[in-house]
């Protein structure tokens, strides 16, 4: 059943650009295709390590411009620099991540805060890097082994297949020892080292991979609109990437998706729509809206809007879980202050 | 002017900037000590405490009773904010309060520049008179009243811990939440006072630091993270450590723009940030915090 849902549904993915004739439609769904590859290594992160990060958009931002340098300063073949943009975010988060993830509070949160705000600077001033505020243009399109992905739907075939990778590795993970260790690490760090879990190695791969992943979302972005500044990297978009995480449903497969999908179109449809009821006000209002849900999410669906349908689907698993989560929960009462 | 002087005189100016952070630092740790919330939105508390201050100034208000009023709409934001948002969801996991402040932290943010867009406001300093002359280095009067806020705060805070119920009751909160409920004491009421304190403390330094940097909507978010820095770089839980830290950092700040780079300001505090956290995450003041797993 499960099967025959994710064929149909892969189907329905492969069949949109045929009935899609409108490029402005196309383009926002290789966004959130794009997005969605951020998000997922995110979900990890925060649904199954139980960690936060507030830098997301800063890997992103080092994948796009290690593609970007790569390509235009130094004449790299596009499938390496796509190689290396996922390679240098890893190498970045296992830098910041094996001191601060040793340590039991939410360093990592505040870790990845100020790397993502430093970066961000270092877009902006590193001139002759980055190419400053006005950023770098005249990245080629991405050639793989002589096939070029110079259209919208050759590129939206080549995210969505990337997408559905990702889903199969993260299922996959879900159901392996490391997705049971990640989720214990959750659920209690003491009960969880107890049981023989090294967690701070597992939360730092996790870490890491977050990174990777946000690191190809961001070399794919560069390829995709050949034209890269500092302004898509910021501190909002990491906001943003933590609210399409929390709002679809974390620990969930599909809540990545759901949320992305949610939250690029929730974007679009302000930026239509605010101008509307305040006439002097500019785009960046659409964060106050961000940031209400982002608070309502948490206090009334802290465990999004994917999880009903997990929870469906995992009714027989449910008395278990409670049995752990209970266990887990006195855990962490008798060893908190 | 020598360069004895200069330093002279940029220690003075890291001195005022880094009580500012100081005190952003004593609300964060005192709130992240009593509720275990580290509060993203300290910042906004600042910047909404300032912003309601430079508008009541210029709406004719007499500049006592603007500071007054705006440190009592502050302070009830924060009370307001905690009961809607982090009470109740008070059993949740820390990282779903975190980002409750953070969202909290950009709403308020967008909200202020709603109401007072971008164009920064200004006070003016507390009292007349030029310069102080120190060793040869001019201090500013709104120092002096800088200083004088910070002294008074710390003395008020530990003379409220040592000297009153209530103080022991977040003393014994802090040491063990689970045992103080035990004995009766209500946490629920001390998260709902430390958000208030922490709005009030917050608006009072945004109104003291005005006259010298001006108010914009934006301020609170640099100023809140300046005020994780300080205290971080003292021990998240450790309030001495909180101060030290701070001004730590004013000075170095005043110093990196002053000696090497103005543009290097803001990227002092993130470096030292990110200093701390990977070599010595526990803080570099006080040995005993930061429990390893």
């Amino acid at each position: 059943m499960k099967y025959l849902l994710v064929a149909a549904a892969s189907l329905v993915f492969a069949a949109l650009p045929f009935v899609l004739k409108n490029n402005y439609l196309l383009s926002i769904l290789i966004v959130i295709g794009i997005y969605t590859l951020v998000v997922e290594g995110l979900g990890v992160l925060m649904g199954y390590a139980g960690q936060v990060s507030f830098g997301q958009a800063a890997f992103f931002g080092i994948g796009g411009y290690t593609v970007a340098i790569l390509t235009t300063r130094f004449h790299c073949e596009t499938v390496p620099a796509l190689l290396a943009a996922m390679v240098l975010p890893a190498l970045t988060a296992a830098v910041i991540g094996k001191p601060t993830l040793k340590l039991r509070e939410h360093y990592l949160a505040l870790a990845t805060l100020a790397f993502g705000l430093l970066v961000h600077v270092f877009f902006n001033e590193g001139r002759e890097l980055t190419g400053g505020p006005s950023g770098l243009t005249g990245i080629p399109y991405l050639n793989a082994g002589g096939f070029i992905f110079n259209r919208d739907y050759e590129f939206y075939y080549l995210v969505w297949s990337l997408v559905l990778l990702v889903f199969l590795g993260v299922r996959n993970l879900d159901r392996s020892r490391i997705g049971r260790s990640l989720r214990a690490i959750r659920d209690s760090e003491v009960a969880a080292e107890a049981n023989g879990i090294n967690c701070s190695s597992l939360k730092l791969q996790a870490f890491v991979f977050s990174a990777l992943l946000a690191g190809l979302g961001g070399g794919i972005y560069a390829y995709y609109v050949t034209f890269i500044s500092p302004a898509p990297f910021g501190f909002n978009m990491s906001i943003q990437f933590v609210l399409m995480a929390v709002i679809g449903g974390l620990g969930t497969v599909w809540g990545p998706v759901l949320g992305t999908g949610l939250v690029v179109v929730l974007g679009e449809v302000l930026r239509w729509f605010i101008p509307l009821i305040l006439p002097r006000a500019g785009g960046e209002y659409q964060i106050i809206f961000f940031g209400i849900i982002l608070v309502l999410a948490m206090i009334f669906k802290p465990e999004g809007l994917g999880a009903g349908w997990r929870r469906k689907v995992r009714a027989n698993e449910t008395e278990t879980a409670e049995a752990v989560s209970l266990n887990a929960s006195v855990n962490t009462c008798s060893s908190g202050r | 002017m020598h360069l004895d002087d200069q330093i002279l005189q940029f220690f003075f100016s890291g001195l005022t900037l880094g009580s500012i952070y100081a005190l952003i630092a004593l609300a964060l740790v005192t709130t992240y000590n009593i509720t275990g919330i580290l509060n993203m939105a300290q910042g906004e508390f600042v910047a909404l405490g300032a912003l309601t201050a430079c508008s009541l100034s210029a709406a004719g208000l007499p500049l006592a009773a603007a500071f007054i009023l705006s440190i009592l709409i502050t302070t009830a934001a924060g009370g307001i904010l905690e009961r809607a948002a982090i009470n109740p969801v008070r059993n949740a996991s820390n990282i779903t309060l975190i980002i409750i402040t953070i969202g909290i932290s950009i709403t308020l943010r967008g909200l202020a520049l709603l109401i007072w867009g971008t164009d920064p406001y200004s006070l003016p300093s507390f009292t007349r008179g030029g310069p102080l002359q120190v060793l040869g280095a001019a201090v500013n009067s709104q120092s002096i009243w800088i200083f004088g806020l910070l002294a008074v705060t710390v003395s008020g805070l530990f003379a409220f811990m040592e000297r009153t119920y209530w103080g022991k009751a977040v003393r014994a909160c802090v040491i063990n939440r689970m045992a103080a409920r035990l004995m009766g004491i209500n946490p629920h009421i001390l998260s709902f006072a430390a958000f208030a304190a922490s709005g009030a403390l917050g608006a009072a330094a945004g109104i003291f630091i005005t006259p010298i940097t001006l108010a914009t909507y934006d301020m609170g978010f640099t100023l809140g993270l300046k005020g994780f820095v300080a205290a971080i770089i003292g021990g998240i839980n450790n309030v001495g450590g909180a101060i030290i830290g701070g001004l730590l950092l004013g000075v170095l700040e005043i110093f990196g723009a002053g000696l090497i780079s103005s543009g290097l300001k803001d990227a002092v505090a993130l470096i030292v940030l990110i200093a701390v956290l990977l070599i010595r995450p526990e803080g570099i003041i006080g040995a005993v915090s930061g429990r390893k797993v």
